[in-house]
């Protein structure tokens, strides 16, 4: 296998010290042969149904249809287990790294959702769990912390940097490096270097299989538009694969911050540049800007491969949503729909808002929930 | 195809003493005293850290000393200033990410980051997360300015990676002793013996590094067959410990200076005990 492999468009590749090559080669042997084969897929399969809970739910907005101004459905990942589609890349990945043999999982995470998601499986599979969790967000998700603490997981709050998803990220590579014999880094988004985001994207796609016949059974055609929120792009691209060949205009929504014109967001795509971050060339964020979202998930300089070079491309159009636009969003949903979506997820849906006199129906991923940001949305919205 | 200032301290015949400090850790002022120190005592090559944000495999020790740096102001741009503020008479190896070698100046590609280099006097880059594809373009860069492109051999590359960075490689290659990733370690790895076999037939001198933090580390490493040494974490430790307790400039610089002299005699003694003497 070549290292060359695994490239968008002169985006992605496998940018790591020499001594990450080999474990990457194996994991992305272990990947082709084992992961795409026809009893793993049915294992996986199995568990994403009897565990997970698949497949979720289309679901027709339709009190936000009005107020929105176009036909919304929303693809229920919140329903998933765990609440977030996090769980159909650590199950996949964590059953991989079970036959692989090895007997350690370490994750990043941002908003607690992956960190949870590998939990589980961590705790299912009865493999050792090592989450790696920027204290800045240990702080504001602290539901996720407990979480995985009681389903086994250890829980390492990083405090170097900004101790947000990127340092989670650099620790978790530390831990990796050093050993690399036994254990698994389960990337939680289609980031980092080859083959992950192939890999997660493969696990993910569930997503947009499943939308897509359901809205065909539903409505008889496939959406006008396919939105979705982009940390790092797993959710998204998980949403996004099944239509890529289809004329169906694709929508991301990053975390703006305080806008994608000012100096505190995460939005590369959006305001970035083409650079080289964790293992990849993608898009970052400039050198004088400050990473910054509402939301913890998505919250990071850089952003999966595939979403740079969709860009490139035009395939896909990428927009930074403000926090403030993102929490209006959160509670529009919860006031009409009874519906609370996690902050990530409610970018998407701010964006989906934005593009409604453009299309006429509109797939949104609601990647996720929002109990996790109680806490916040109580401190915005004085619900005390 | 080579730096001449490198290709003369391996000519010269004694194993080369390769010490590695993060350029501006703690701070400028410090930093400066700090590598001085090194060349002082007895530094053939001195590995100049530029700071990157998102270091890839680093241990924690380098990984702080990067933090320490950039919070005090380092950029590329002061890192060349850096450069030609010292003085020492050690050739030095720029040390850094992709990251920084790509995005320098006007055009994306590493063409105005070497051109910046070279004039700033540096005389080699090592890169360790450089991924295959670009390294043509790097090499080619590196051509043009008479820069040596040091690679990173870890104790699993193999096959094709292993031929590629043969082709490659100019001025030293740098062995990885053990898996892992930086960081000072009490044992000296028999992987050390192994590596070296690997690239025999290498044409380039060897310098070996990762977890050498005694003078009999150094002794061991050379007298097993490596033409020099390359220490980094026990040197920056010495920088973290003076940071961590306000010490004077000189007394932390006293400190690197006898460390060196330290690993400088090792890495002697190590030649002289080797069973076999010409390698
Ligand atoms: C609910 C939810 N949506 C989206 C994201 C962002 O990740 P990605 O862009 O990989 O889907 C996260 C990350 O934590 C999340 O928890």
């Amino acid at each position: 296998m070549s290292d060359e492999t695994g490239t968008f468009g002169g985006y992605g590749g496998r940018h790591v010290p020499d001594a990450l090559k080999a474990p990457l080669e194996q994991l992305t042997e272990a990947f082709e042969e084992i992961a795409l084969s026809d009893e793993f897929q049915t294992e996986f399969r199995d568990r994403l149904a009897e565990y997970a809970g698949r497949p979720t739910p289309l679901y027709h907005a339709k009190r936000l249809s009005v107020e929105y101004g176009a036909d919304i459905y929303l693809k229920r990942e919140d329903l998933l287990h765990g609440g977030a589609h996090k769980l159909n890349n650590t199950l996949g990945q964590g059953l991989l790294a079970k036959k692989a043999g090895k007997d350690r999982l370490i994750a990043e995470t941002g908003a607690g959702q992956h960190g949870t998601a590998t939990a589980m499986v961590g705790a299912m599979l009865d493999l050792d769990t090592e989450i790696y969790m920027g204290e800045k967000d240990v702080k504001r998700q602290r539901m996720n912390v407990f979480r995985m603490r009681l389903m086994g997981a250890e829980v390492n709050e990083v405090t170097r940097g900004g101790e947000g998803l990127a340092d989670a990220v650099d620790a978790a590579l530390e831990d990796f490096a050093k050993n690399v014999e036994d254990t698994h880094y389960l990337v939680g988004s289609v980031v980092g270097p080859d083959p992950f985001p192939r890999m997660v994207r493969a696990f993910q796609s569930v997503i947009g299989d499943e939308a897509r016949e359901q809205i065909r059974d539903r409505i008889g055609e496939l959406p006008d538009a396919a939105v979705a929120c982009v940390g790092g792009g797993s959710n998204a691209i998980g949403l996004f694969d099944a239509f890529r060949e289809d004329d169906v205009a694709f929508y991301g929504a990053e975390g703006g911050g305080e806008g994608a014109d000012s100096d505190r967001h995460a939005a590369p795509l959006a305001d970035g540049e083409d650079g080289v971050l964790h293992g990849m060339k993608t898009r970052v964020i400039d050198d004088d800007t400050d990473v910054h979202s509402v939301s913890a998930g998505l919250d990071y300089p850089g952003v999966g491969p595939e979403h740079a070079m969709f860009q490139a491309v035009g395939r896909c159009d990428y927009r930074g949503i403000t926090d403030e636009e993102a929490l209006d969003a959160f509670k529009e949903l919860s006031m009409l729909e009874g519906i609370i979506p996690a902050l990530e997820t409610s970018h998407g849906l701010a964006l989906a808002k934005q593009i409604a006199d453009d299309h006429d129906t509109i797939l949104v991923n609601l990647s996720g929930r929002g109990d996790k940001d109680m806490e916040t949305a109580a401190e915005q919205f004085d619900l005390t | 195809m080579s730096n001449d200032a490198i290709d003369a301290v391996f000519e010269a015949g004694d194993p080369a003493f390769i010490p590695y400090l993060v350029a501006g850790d703690p701070d400028y002022e410090s930093s400066l005293a700090y590598v001085e120190a090194l060349d002082r005592g007895g530094a053939d090559i001195i590995e100049l850290g530029l700071p990157f944000s998102e270091p890839i495999a680093e241990g924690s020790t380098i990984q702080d000393a990067i933090v320490r740096s950039l919070e005090a102001g380092m950029t590329p741009e002061r890192f060349f200033d850096f450069v030609g503020d010292l003085d020492v008479e050690a050739p030095l190896v720029c040390m850094t990410y992709y990251n920084l070698v790509y995005q320098y100046g006007q055009q994306r590609g590493p063409r105005d980051f070497v051109e910046r280099a070279a004039s700033a006097g540096i005389s080699g880059l090592v890169i360790p997360d450089l991924p295959a594809e670009e390294a043509d373009p790097l090499r080619a860069a590196c051509d043009e300015h008479d820069l040596d492109l040091v690679f990173i051999v870890a104790p699993t590359t193999e096959g094709e990676r292993l031929t590629r960075m043969m082709d490659r490689v100019s001025g030293y290659v740098y062995v990885q002793a053990r898996l892992g990733t930086t960081g000072a370690r009490d044992d000296v790895s028999d992987q050390t013996d192994e590596s070296l076999a690997r690239l025999a037939d290498w044409d380039v001198p060897k310098a070996v590094g990762f977890g050498i933090k005694t003078g009999e580390h150094a002794e061991r490493i050379v007298s097993a067959g490596a033409d020099g040494i390359i220490v980094g974490s026990a040197l920056v430790d010495i920088v973290a410990a003076g940071a961590a307790n306000d010490e004077p400039i000189e007394a932390v610089a006293d400190r690197l200076e006898s460390k060196a002299r330290e690993l400088t005699d090792g890495a002697v003694r190590g030649l002289t005990s080797a069973p076999d003497a010409d390698t």
